[in-house]
């Protein structure tokens, strides 16, 4: 069973800090949902409001339809993934898992049956009784998911829970995570500030930035179509070309930049005279007789592609990472090249509010 | 270097005399109890004796004084206790500054001479009509008792990870719940240290319960009668019964923390082992459950996540 | 509150609101008002108490005024608390100083465990054995004259066997303070003072009583309130002329039956202990905070 979220209108403050900015969102029920945002972007903060930790400043969480106003942590029907993990030191792996069942008032041998068929599934089976502190990290781990959803939430929040993981066993997990979700069906609600977590795993992404969302979608579309500059700064790498709007439409604009002219798709209905910003992944870009003038700086050959670091006119900075397809250009350090893109692969779009 | 090596011996014989001070004296108390004389004393010896020890036993004075104290002990440890861990918890969940008044508060009664306390609880309860006896001396032993109660349990939950106990409430806990499965087992050692503390402290106060004690005789109370009106060794006797109930008590103490500390150690180096076992084992290729000879897994869910933590 | 109730829920913030209620008013504040409220009333016997003559003056504090043995016996317990309290400091500094960062940790704590064991009995068992050591027929006498440091033996009880039993009395709460204060010291400052050529004394000077100050003032807060409170060790060690305030305030109470003059005598106590600690946290510049602990 699962349920959906919706977050509507939601603001959370701390005094005179906004956390959480207007914040409305529906998950669905059954999706892998993430929250994707650097540190301090107020996702920590959504997922302590949906669980019930804290109750928003204005604004109605609602999960499963029914509004969640005054309905404390211990009532709602949702289990957390602590970035900590959160074990119980002083209880047996068995009673860490079975505690949520202990407080609904289920007999000891229904625990107990509960928590073995648990450990079944999280493949740790008949180790119920050791201590917490007689587990490994990645056990430590299976155990609180185990914990979690002993209680059948029909939500699971998780708050960075591979963070302490070491890089492999991290990359590891994701899949194992997206393989419980599909089992189970529980809708997932995933916080970190690491794009490829959010990107693999997630059916869809929210990019957050100071309190406020910048855009919802799913993690091929972020990454396709950026609708804001931060969105196409943080998620994935990108050159970043600013400039003027010289004439746009509603579909394509053209940009005056250092670079010269560039066209690229009107996502954010610019209008000729406006600051705008051009931004190109760097593997769209390729070699070419005309375009964009690029002196190599840093070049490092990485097998199946190569990737350039060069500057542009007036020293604009351009990342390209081109495919290796056997007619390789000349791409000698301090070489001249020329690079081309697709307008439809590139997006304009207004500046960040910052810099 | 040779000053250094000077410097240390120094340091070192100051400590040897040091220790002899705190000790001498009681090491002198003590022998007094077989000195067959009628006065404490070791100077002049007049033969050796066990007989201090049976007039202290045949003491009903002593015995009544005892009862008193200890009856008065575990009605302090009923009361400060419960009393310093809700002052504990409440400091726990205020900010700054109503924090600090608070604490500031709190902690008051240990910089307040005990003559103040038991004086104040004195005037204070005779507006009430009440005398000063067992009640009182509780009271006012409590009062400040209760503050040394506040600070070790305080001391233990800035160790206490909050997230235990959102993790229980997430997990469908009441908060009394929460309270009796997940902070007090947690608090436990330091309530267990605590009420030692208090009964201890409770067990030797003399300037307090001075003033309030009415008619009632405390063991502190009943040696300082004796001592100011006609000693014997029979009061030394009980003095080294009490040091021998302390060396036993801190030797016990000491026992128990090192094999608790074993227990930890083995359980940690077992999971040492078990990690470098998955370590070994490889990421990827092989499940946690492989390692442990548990057989098939469901699913392609879980694979080998046992490995190695980061750190 | 409303952060208190979420955390421990309704009814445990309750009851440990009225915990800590009861504790701090009825068993702290109260009495403390009461008892300056009595000090500032006369004594008379029950049947004239509120009674037109029973009103609010200073006169109960004017009577120590007048009496100039009670006031010279006042300023003596606070010379003599000071003293007690340096000689205290003087005694304990190299013994923490040791424990903190000279003794190997599994020694630091033998010797803790052995610093603590005279303190689990207690203070007057603690005088009691100075009493005995300290008799005009006692060891020590006969040790000092047998060895011809003395011809005769001295009268030590009194001022002199009041502040030795004192010092012993209160050191673990001048070295446990001290200690903790120098144990956060990284030993690497030491070391590269040394370096650059300090001299020993300069060492302490400069770097180790500066980082232990906290650990200083507590241990003369605690010091200097016990011995000007204490009744124990005057009442066994001292003589007439060696009287202790709290004597004083004692004979009020139980044999001068005139508890309005104790409970001035009492405030005035109370009100120089709060004092000290107003000057200890002025001269070494530490919060309430840094000593209560």
């Amino acid at each position: 069973m699962s349920q959906g979220v919706t977050l509507d209108r939601v603001s959370m403050r701390f005094g005179s800090f906004t956390a959480v900015d207007d914040v409305s969102l529906d998950i669905r029920p059954g999706e892998f949902f993430s929250f994707l945002g650097p540190s301090g972007c107020g996702k920590t903060t959504i997922l302590r409001l949906i669980s019930g930790f804290s109750e928003p400043t204005s604004g109605q969480v609602l999960i499963g339809g029914k509004d969640m106003r005054g309905v404390g942590a211990n009532k709602r029907p949702t289990a957390m993934i602590f970035q900590n993990l959160a074990l119980f030191p002083l209880m047996s792996v068995a009673e860490n898992i079975a505690f949520g069942l202990e407080v609904r008032g289920l007999s000891r041998t229904e625990r107990r049956r509960k928590a073995d068929e648990l450990l079944d599934l999280i493949a740790l089976p008949g180790i119920g009784d050791r201590a917490v502190a007689e587990l490994s990290g990645g056990q430590r781990q299976r155990v609180a998911i185990a914990r979690a959803l002993a209680v059948e939430p029909t939500v699971l929040l998780l708050d960075e829970p591979l963070s302490a993981l070491d890089l492999k066993l991290r990359q590891h997990m994701r899949t194992e995570l997206r393989a419980i979700q599909k089992r189970t069906g529980v809708t997932f609600i995933y916080i970190t500030h690491d794009q490829g977590e959010a990107l693999t795993m997630s059916d869809r992404v929210a990019v957050m930035s100071q309190g406020r969302i910048e855009q919802v979608g799913a993690p091929q579309e972020i990454y396709e179509s950026p609708e804001t500059a931060f969105a196409a700064g943080f998620v994935g790498e990108t050159n970043a070309f600013p400039g003027i709007v010289h004439a746009a439409d509603s579909e394509m604009a053209v940009i005056d930049t250092k670079l010269g002219q560039l066209r690229a798709r009107n996502c954010a209905g610019l209008s000729g005279g406006e600051a705008a910003v051009v931004f190109v992944r760097p593997e769209r870009l390729l070699p070419a007789d005309d375009g964009i003038l690029v002196r190599v700086r840093e070049k490092t050959f990485e097998g199946s592609f190569i990737r350039v670091v060069g500057e542009g006119q007036d020293g604009v900075p351009v990342v390209a990472q081109i495919t290796n397809a056997g007619d390789l250009p000349d791409l000698r350090i301090g070489s001249e090249t020329r690079l081309r893109f697709h307008p439809r692969q590139a997006v304009a779009l207004r500046p960040a509010p910052h810099g | 270097m040779t000053g250094n090596r000077f410097s240390a011996i120094l340091l070192r014989a100051y400590l040897v005399l040091f220790f002899l001070y705190l000790f001498v004296p009681l090491a002198i108390m003590g022998a007094a109890t077989f000195n067959d004389s009628r006065f404490p004393t070791v100077m002049p010896w007049q033969g050796t004796t066990l007989k201090w020890f049976d007039a202290l036993w045949a003491d009903g004075q002593m015995w009544n004084a005892l009862g008193i104290t200890v009856v008065i002990g575990l009605l302090v440890v009923l009361i400060s206790v419960p009393i310093g861990l809700a002052a504990a918890l409440l400091l726990g969940s205020l900010h700054a500054r109503a924090r600090s008044f608070l604490y500031a508060l709190m902690i008051s009664p240990l910089l307040t001479p005990g003559v103040i306390i038991g004086i104040s609880t004195l005037v204070f309860w005779r507006r009430f009509d009440v005398p000063g006896g067992i009640g009182l001396s509780v009271l006012a032993q409590s009062s400040y008792i209760a503050a040394y109660v506040m600070l070790m349990v305080t001391a233990r939950l800035q160790r206490f990870d909050r997230s235990l106990e959102e993790a229980a409430l997430d997990l469908g806990a009441s908060h009394i719940q929460t309270f009796r499965r997940i902070t007090l087992p947690y608090l436990r050692p330091a309530l267990i240290a605590a009420a030692f503390i208090a009964f201890l402290q409770s067990f030797e106060n003399y300037n307090t319960t001075l003033f309030v004690r009415g008619i009632r005789q405390t063991l502190t109370i009943y040696i300082a009668t004796k001592v100011r009106t006609g000693v014997t060794p029979a009061v030394n006797a009980l003095g080294l019964v009490l040091i021998a109930v302390t060396v036993v008590g801190a030797a016990v103490y000491e026992i128990l923390r090192r094999r608790q500390l074993r227990v930890d150690a083995a359980r940690a180096s077992r999971a040492a082992e078990m990690e470098a076992q998955m370590q070994a084992g490889g990421i990827p290729t092989r499940t946690a459950a492989d390692e442990l000879g548990a057989g098939a897994v469901p699913v392609a869910l879980m694979g080998a996540t046992g490995a190695p933590e980061g750190r | 509150m409303a952060e208190l109730s979420r955390r421990l829920g309704g009814p445990i913030a309750a009851l440990a609101v009225a915990a800590v209620a009861i504790w701090l008013v009825l068993l702290v504040a109260l009495p403390d008002l009461l008892m300056i409220d009595y000090s500032l009333r006369p004594n008379l016997p029950p049947s004239e108490i509120g009674g037109p003559q029973d009103v609010h003056s200073l006169a109960n504090y004017a009577v120590l005024w007048s009496n100039k043995i009670h006031l010279g016996i006042f300023f003596r317990t606070i010379w003599a608390s000071s003293l007690v309290t340096v000689i205290t400091l003087v005694v304990c500094y190299p013994v923490a100083f040791y424990l903190a960062k000279v003794a190997k940790p599994s020694n630091a704590a033998l010797l803790v465990l052995l610093l603590i064991i005279p303190f689990w009995i207690n203070e007057i068992l603690r005088t009691f054995a100075w009493y005995i050591v300290l008799a005009y027929n006692g060891p020590l006498n006969r040790v000092l004259t047998g060895l011809g440091i003395m011809a005769r033996p001295i009268r030590w009880y009194g001022t002199a066997g009041v502040m030795v039993g004192m010092v012993y009395a209160y050191i673990l709460f001048m070295v446990f303070p001290l200690t903790n204060a120098m144990e956060s010291l990284d030993r690497n400052q030491i070391d590269a003072a040394r370096d650059l050529g300090a001299s020993r004394w300069r060492i302490h000077r400069r770097i180790v009583i500066p980082h232990a100050k906290p650990g200083i003032a507590t241990g003369c807060v605690m010091t200097f309130m016990l011995a000007a409170g204490s009744y124990a060790v005057p009442s066994l060690l001292g003589s007439p002329s060696s009287r202790w305030f709290t004597e004083i305030i004692y004979n009020w109470f139980f044999e001068g039956g005139n508890w309005n003059l104790g409970a001035a005598y009492a405030f005035l106590l109370l009100l120089l202990c709060i004092v000290f600690i107003a000057v200890m946290m002025r001269l070494f510049r530490v919060s309430l905070a840094d000593i209560a602990r």
